[in-house]
């Protein structure tokens, strides 16, 4: 495979006694998309906030291009710049145009031209077709659209990896499609993403490999089209069967 | 009746120095809300960022501060500093100098507790989307945090503004010469020859405190209402 970008070994995360993440580990290759599927609790999203060191690890080691991230080092928001990130909720600047939204990380952190950061934001928002919003305020968008913003921002710092953290969960159902399809684009442009869903139908079109978390630990990790059609463990089927229905109806018989 | 309708004792303005002397108090009270609003704002800010703090000895400090300024009348605080502080200390402090000092106590006090409430109500998640961004601490705060405070602050305080402005009539208790003493001084001088004085007076002050304390209410409407999200 080629090279690793980001390798995550044996880290431990546990808020008091209990323990979120138990040892796991992961090596991300460039241009991979990785989904992470599990059950509510099994610590995916905190996984995800480990990578950006906005949870602080109790042990273990997570590095970026060799390069070290702790939640204590001098250089975090170097680093940090190296990872994207989105939430669930937006996370928007509310006081700020989506435009400003934008451009104030790559201004203020990357000390890059306001000219040239618009140019470049202009250029993202038309890709995601929300260039007529440029102007707009968060609170005018729709979720989809805020989401989609909340992508271009992160894409605006020019990250070397992605992270989704259940961004369609808040979502009406309508308006999940908008922003799948625009991840979509990026996984088809070579990002390397990791991704966190509950879009199962989702997960099995964008993923290079699919991980089964449970209990803060891997439980089954391969391919998506093995592990959605023949899961080897037990645990992975289980959890599996949840999003299947079995059919009530009574066809031609009435 | 008669004398009701036709004489509502507006004509002992244009007397004399009257009308000046009424402006002259009323530069009293604007002087005495100015500086207090502006001493409260200045260390309201510096006490809602300690307020913050999760210090337990600082957290104490500041409640038990909070409880007194909102317990106490603010005749009794003014009777303290002007009358009991003379007694106390033998400090003879000029009765606009006590008022300053009880309307920032008290100014302080409610301003911190905004600037409390407005930064805490600044989610997380703001925070850790600027973290995400790359942006260190001093970055977020100036071009995050700091501007969604204000936002949230501005109208709260400027309610306070206009309540610490419409209570001073009270310091005329402290013998400060005020609007309201002035108008008292031109009513009983003029008794006999206009009885009606209270109203007119009385009337002007209206609309003295309408004139300075309208247009603060109308900008903080404006400003809820432009900011709201």
């Amino acid at each position: 495979m080629a090279d690793t970008v980001l390798t995550i070994n044996k880290i431990k995360k546990s808020y008091g006694v209990n323990l979120i993440l138990n040892g796991l580990s992961i090596d991300v290759h460039k241009g991979e998309v990785i989904v992470i599927i599990g059950p509510s609790g099994c610590g995916k999203s905190t996984l995800l906030r480990c990578i950006n060191a906005l949870e602080p690890i109790q042990g273990g080691e997570i590095r970026l291009d060799g390069e070290l991230i702790d939640s204590k080092s001098r250089n975090l928001a170097q680093i940090r710049q190296k990872i994207g990130m989105v939430f669930q909720n937006y996370e928007l600047f509310p006081h700020k145009t989506v435009l400003q939204n934008i451009i104030l990380a790559p201004m203020k952190v990357q000390k890059r031209s306001k000219e040239e950061a618009t140019k470049e934001a202009e250029q993202l928002l038309e890709r995601v077709g929300l260039l007529d919003k440029r102007d707009s305020y968060p609170r005018q968008l729709s979720g989809g659209q805020k989401q989609r913003v909340a992508i271009v921002r992160a894409l605006s710092m020019h990250p070397e990896i992605m992270l989704f953290d259940e961004v369609t969960a808040a979502l009406d159902p309508e308006m999940v499609r908008e922003v799948l399809d625009t991840m979509l684009e990026l996984a088809k442009n070579g990002r390397t993403m990791l991704i966190v869903t509950h879009e199962m139908n989702f997960a099995r079109a964008i993923a290079d490999r699919v991980i089964f978390l449970d209990g803060g630990e891997i439980v089954e990790e391969g391919d998506p089209e093995d592990f959605f059609t023949h899961p080897k463990t037990e645990r992975a089927q289980i959890f599996l069967h949840t999003f299947e229905y079995e059919s009530v109806k009574h066809h031609g018989n009435e | 009746m008669q004398a009701l309708v036709t004489d509502l004792g507006f004509d002992v303005l244009f007397r004399g120095t009257n009308f000046t002397r009424l402006l002259g108090g009323m530069w009293v009270t604007l002087e005495i809300s100015l500086i207090s609003v502006a001493l409260s704002i200045i260390l309201g800010i510096l006490l809602g960022v300690v307020m913050t703090l999760k210090n337990p000895v600082t957290k104490a400090i500041c409640r038990v501060y909070l409880e007194i300024v909102r317990i106490m009348p603010q005749l009794v605080l003014l009777f303290i500093v002007y009358y009991g502080s003379a007694r106390l200390i033998g400090l003879k402090f000029e009765p606009e100098f006590a008022a300053v000092i009880v309307f920032t106590f008290w100014g302080t006090a409610e301003m911190g507790d905004l600037v409390r409430g407005a930064l805490q109500s600044i989610p997380i998640h703001q925070y850790e989307s600027a973290y995400a961004l790359g942006m260190n601490r001093s970055q977020t705060y100036f071009s995050i945090v700091i501007p969604q405070t204000i936002r949230r602050l501005l109208p709260l305080s400027i309610n306070l503004v206009t309540r610490m402005i419409k209570t001073t009539p009270l310091i005329v208790m402290i013998e400060v010469v005020e609007a309201t003493k002035v108008a008292r001084q031109i009513i009983d001088a003029n008794r006999v020859a206009s009885p009606n004085a209270a109203f007119g007076l009385f009337f002007v002050i209206f609309v003295l405190y309408f004139a300075v304390c309208w247009p603060i209410s109308l900008l903080a409407s404006h400003l809820e209402k432009k900011w709201s999200n």
